[in-house]
């Protein structure tokens, strides 16, 4: 267990940064889910905490230790990787038993923690089993038993169901939030999967192009996001985002539709986002914005339709009940509930 | 699957006909040749020749002389094999670690190969010579009575080194393949695990080598017993005395220097038999070991 600081960490391959200054404060036993799109640098980060990569500039705290210029070996966590790099021509049982015997533990003990890490990942009658002869559930399994049987301060996880199929992805999803409730371990864990964070983590890191966008927990990211980024990027389906122009405090919409918003600017043009389910269908006389629908979506509980402001091409999304008989071709008037409308910023993208 | 039917059943075999040709007369025949040649005995003229069966080889094996070359042959091959092997592995594990200059280290390590193993055996002739040698001289101001013409021991030491430094391309290109091979990950994982990078590379690197190892093992054997004749041939010719002298040499000697083209036939078959049997072993004991990914 310990506690985790990165300050203003950057990372540049052969003069190109590649991370600009990450900084945060992880507290002891938090589950932390760094999140991003492919190539924002979110292993990298990882890499960088575990050893694996060498630091430019700022530094890593583990448990109140400057770890910036020890080996992996010396900083006390564990890591899952992607491909899971389980050793091919060792048994489960001597993958998990590997760390454990290099730290010169007595035997019985070993056997004692492999033992319990194979009845919590359910993995007893695969022990003597090479890697190659397991379904990649339990390969995942195996890479997870051997980086808890080590008990170490924190636990490192780099896309670790990215090569899973969806069902299992879930199930697996699952016994990883049980297994951090029941440990308690501070975890890193590294996924493009907006879901899994959501799901998982106790905070997020919202990650661009190498550059913390926002630090909170998972409903503060989704309620406030502190940028369009973040906005775009959580939330399924995606946030209705597009350009308005404010003048005397009213907003002029795409198809030259007037709003009122509290908070826009006097004048100048803002970006405003819209969640589908933030929409509501309202009569024609209210304060609205009307929508010509091109597709809707039954899911059963719900629908998605989808459509675009009348006088532009601004495709919107809104959520329906699923007992919504709107159809393909139907004009509607959708309102935004107040108070869950974002605005941000043209130029610098941030929240208003 | 989609299986190609041809017409008549004489195409397929026309079609393998080059390669079962080139098997055949530059493997079975000359072999067969060497089988009959060593059950016949020729006069010391070359006039006629008569059947002795299995004589010659009975007194090749009870020469003192070709038992002598055996062990010669023992001791020459484990030292090259295991130098040649060990120093390769030793430098393809460096060349992993370089960061720039990776392809000219490569070349530059692959050249000897380029060289026959003639010129290779005068190459290191001219260095050690203890008459003309450039190195000769420093040996001896270091107080080495270098004389690898009159010692056995700094002779075997010299064909040894020739031979190995000759093989090490070969093997180093093996390694670097198969070093390339293993996932980064795995050694990364390890060296969370808590592994030393020289813990790491005996308990994973390795093992996980063991494929390219065990084959470079049966190249090498095969290496240090036939194609290092060109080597010993340049440098000792199989002296002094004939602490040298390998068995491929001996039969090189016996049948076309000393023309007893009989013992010299029934001593190419039992090398035959040796390799067949060594590689064959090789096979059954030390590849069931081996864990191929
Ligand atoms: N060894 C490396 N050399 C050069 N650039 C790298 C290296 N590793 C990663 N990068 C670059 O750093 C960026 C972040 O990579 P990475 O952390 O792997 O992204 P993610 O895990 O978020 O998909 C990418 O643009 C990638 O091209
Ligand atoms: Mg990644």
């Amino acid at each position: 267990m310990a506690h985790i600081l990165l300050k203003e960490l950057r990372k540049s391959y052969a003069g190109q940064e590649v991370i600009h200054g990450v900084s945060m404060d992880i507290a002891d036993g938090e589950f932390v889910v760094i999140v991003g799109p492919s190539g924002c640098g979110k292993s990298t980060l990882l890499r960088m905490v575990a050893g694996l990569e060498g630091i430019t500039a700022g530094t890593i705290e583990i448990g109140g230790r400057v770890v910036n210029d020890l080996e992996p070996r010396d900083r006390d966590i564990a890591m899952v990787f992607q491909n899971y790099a389980l050793y091919p021509h060792m048994s489960v049982r001597e993958n998990m038993a590997y760390g454990l015997k290099i730290s010169k533990m007595p035997k019985p003990e070993i056997e004692q923690r492999v033992a319990r890490a194979a009845t919590m990942l359910e993995l007893e009658p695969y022990l003597d089993r090479k890697p190659r002869a397991l379904s990649g559930g339990q390969r995942q399994r195996v890479a997870m038993g051997r980086a808890l049987v080590r008990e170490p301060s924190a636990l490192l996880l780099d896309e670790p169901l990215s090569n899973l199929d969806a069902k299992l992805r879930v199930q697996m999803r699952l016994q990883i939030k049980d297994m951090h409730l029941r440990t308690g371990q501070t975890t890193l864990y590294v996924t493009h999967d907006q879901v899994e964070a959501m799901t998982l983590a106790d905070r997020l890191i919202v990650m661009n192009k190498g550059i913390a966008e926002q630090i909170a927990t998972p409903s503060e990211v989704y309620r406030t996001p502190a940028s369009e980024f973040v906005a775009g990027f959580i939330g399924s389906p995606a946030m209705n985002i597009f350009t308005i122009r404010a003048e005397a405090g009213t907003a002029i919409l795409p198809g030259g539709h007037r709003l009122a918003i509290a908070g826009i600017p006097a004048s100048g043009e803002v970006r405003l986002g819209l969640r589908p389910e933030d929409l509501e269908v309202t009569d024609a006389d209210t304060a609205s914005i009307p929508i010509d629908l091109r597709s809707v979506e039954h899911l059963g509980a719900d629908a998605f339709g989808y459509g675009v402001i009348v006088g532009s091409d601004i495709l919107l999304t809104l959520r329906l009940p699923g007992t919504s008989t709107a159809q393909r071709g139907d004009r509607l008037n959708v309102a935004p509930f107040p108070g869950r409308l974002h605005l941000f910023s043209i130029e610098t993208g941030k929240r208003i | 699957m989609n299986r190609t039917v041809f017409p008549h059943k004489l195409l397929p075999w026309l079609l393998v006909t080059p390669q079962l040709a080139i098997t055949v007369i530059f493997f079975y025949w000359p072999a067969a040749q060497a089988f009959r040649q060593s059950m016949l005995r020729e006069d010391a003229f070359g006039l006629s020749t008569s059947f002795v069966g299995f004589s010659n080889f009975r007194r090749v094996l009870s020469d003192p002389n070709y038992l002598n070359a055996l062990q010669v042959t023992v001791i020459f091959s484990i030292l090259v094999a295991f130098c040649a092997m060990s120093i390769a592995l030793f430098l393809a594990v460096q060349a992993e670690k370089i960061v720039r200059g990776k392809g000219f280290y490569r070349t530059m390590m692959i050249w000897p190969y380029a060289v026959a193993p003639a010129i290779a055996g005068m190459l290191w002739l001219f260095m050690f010579n203890p008459s003309f040698g450039t190195l000769a001289w420093p040996l001896r101001q270091l107080g080495i009575a270098w004389n690898p013409l009159l010692d056995g021991e700094q002779a075997m030491g010299l064909v040894v080194a020739a031979s190995t430094w000759k093989q090490i391309s070969y093997n180093f290109l093996f390694f670097v393949a198969g070093l390339q091979a293993i996932p980064r990950s795995l050694q990364e994982a390890a060296a969370v695990d808590g592994a030393s990078r020289r813990h790491a590379f005996w308990t994973i690197v390795f093992p996980l080598l063991a494929p390219t190892t065990f084959f470079l093992l049966v190249v090498n054997t095969v290496y240090a017993l036939f194609d290092t004749f060109g080597i010993i041939h340049a440098v000792t010719g199989g002296g002094p005395g004939k602490s040298t002298e390998t068995l491929v040499y001996k039969v090189y000697n016996d049948g076309f220097v000393n023309l007893i083209m009989g013992d010299s036939a029934a001593q190419s078959v039992i090398l035959m038999v040796i390799v067949i049997g060594l590689t064959a072993f090789q096979f059954r004991f030390i590849e069931r070991r081996v864990h191929y990914g």
